[in-house]
Parts: structure tokens; C-alpha cells; sequence
């Protein structure tokens, strides 16, 4: 699990996770869209708690571990600004088979949303800026294990 | 009384108009922390949307603070 301010290095990240004992391998990006519940967004700010979101994010890839057994898992999730398009999130599971590799990655990018202290802010085209809630939170029966949207 | 370092994150840090203070609070519970400083910088986020952190472990809200704690008060997480 890492935090980076930087640009995250994709193909970087893909080449150094070939593995010869993997048939299959599941990636995972969460990219900076342009609208939020009607509002245009011209950017994003993630801030990070680094040291427990490493730990907790760490966690969450040995349950992924356990639950999903495969070769090979890492999430890097940016901490800053961010404009439109930039990757904010990356997963990447190896595994023998592609069904490890697809529940993997899914359970390690649900459970990174709902667990790791990171805020999101976004900047409106209109110079307002707002703190983005979990919005399945307003829902009284929501809970955190359910998969979003 | 007990002296709890209070640490304040995104939503919390700009209502509080600042990332920690030092209190001294009457509290037994991270909850009791919480309540106590949520009345205090008039914040309505329910706790239930919350996480919370004592000396950089996670923790339950029922968790006891010891004097000299350092409570890490989480706003509504959104990662990804």
C-alpha cells in the first residue's frame, strides 16, 4: 500500500508486477471525472492521513489475501491536487487464475472507499469547493460493506 | 479531567479552524471526546459516519482515553 503525491507511474507499476506463475491480472483505476451529482468539477484534492491509511490499506490487501488467494497486490492512491483525468486510484492483483485476480481487486478498492482515512475535495468550475461525504451514508440502511455505485 | 491532544481532519480541521489543540476534558471514551468537541466547534456530523483513532491505532467509539491520549477525530471517509 502506498500514498504518492506524484503522478502514479502505471506502467511502472504493471511491469514490476509480472509475475510467471500468474495466468491472469486485474487492474483497477480510479480516474478524475469531470461531474459530481450535477456540479462540474474542474479539479480534486485528496488529503491523506499517511500512516494509517498505509496501515490500514495494508490490512485490507492481507484480507484480500486470505479471502482471494494470489500472487501479488498493490494499491496506490495519490494524495494532492488532481485535474481531470489523472489516475487517483490504482489496484493491481496477480493471480494463478483470472477469478482470484477479478474478486481481489474488487474487494480491496471497495474496502479501500469506506476504511482509509482520505478525504476528497472538489473544486466547481464556479470556484466553490466542497467535501465529497460518503453519500450512501444519508441513507439510514446503508452499510459499509455494501459495494458503490 | 484528563489532558487529550485532539488531532482534526478535512471537514473537522476547517470547522475547528485549526489541525489539533490540547484540551482538558472530562471524557472516558473516545465518544465522551468527540461529543465534547463537536459541541465545542458546532459541528453536526453524526457520529455513526465517523471513525475514529487513539494514538495512531484505530479504535471503537466505546474505547477508553487515557490522559495524554492522542485522539484522531475521522470525518466521513471518500477514498477512490
Amino acid at each position: 500500500m502506498q500514498i504518492s503525491d506524484k503522478t502514479i507511474a502505471v506502467e511502472q507499476l504493471r511491469t514490476q508486477m509480472a509475475n510467471a506463475a500468474a495466468g491472469g491480472f486485474c487492474v483497477f483505476e480510479g480516474w478524475v471525472r469531470n461531474e459530481n451529482e450535477g456540479r462540474t468539477v474542474a479539479r480534486l484534492e485528496y488529503e491523506v492521513y499517511e500512516p494509517l491509511a498505509v496501515a490500514e490499506g495494508q490490512k485490507v490487501i492481507d484480507e484480500a489475501c486470505r479471502k482471494y488467494p494470489h500472487l501479488d497486490a498493490v494499491c496506490v492512491h495519490r494524495s494532492g491536487l488532481l485535474e481531470i483525468g489523472d489516475c487517483a486510484v490504482w489496484v493491481g492483483v496477480a493471480a494463478a487464475h483470472r477469478d482470484e485476480a477479478f474478486k481481489a481487486c474488487r474487494y480491496i478498492i471497495d474496502e479501500i472507499k469506506i476504511r482509509l482515512p482520505i478525504w476528497k475535495k472538489e473544486h466547481y468550475v464556479d470556484g466553490d469547493s466542497g467535501w465529497v461525504n460518503c453519500e450512501r451514508c444519508a441513507n439510514v440502511s446503508h452499510r459499509h460493506n455494501d459495494p458503490g455505485p | 479531567m484528563k489532558t487529550i491532544h485532539v488531532r482534526y481532519f478535512a471537514m473537522f480541521r476547517e470547522r475547528a479552524g485549526r489541525g489539533e489543540e490540547t484540551l482538558s476534558l472530562d471524557v472516558a471514551t473516545a465518544e465522551d471526546v468527540f461529543v465534547q468537541t463537536r459541541d465545542r466547534h458546532g459541528s453536526t456530523e453524526p457520529l455513526g459516519h465517523c471513525k475514529v483513532a487513539i494514538n495512531d491505532v484505530m479504535a471503537e467509539w466505546s474505547s477508553a482515553v487515557q490522559d495524554g491520549d492522542t485522539v484522531l477525530l475521522f470525518p466521513p471517509v471518500a477514498g477512490g
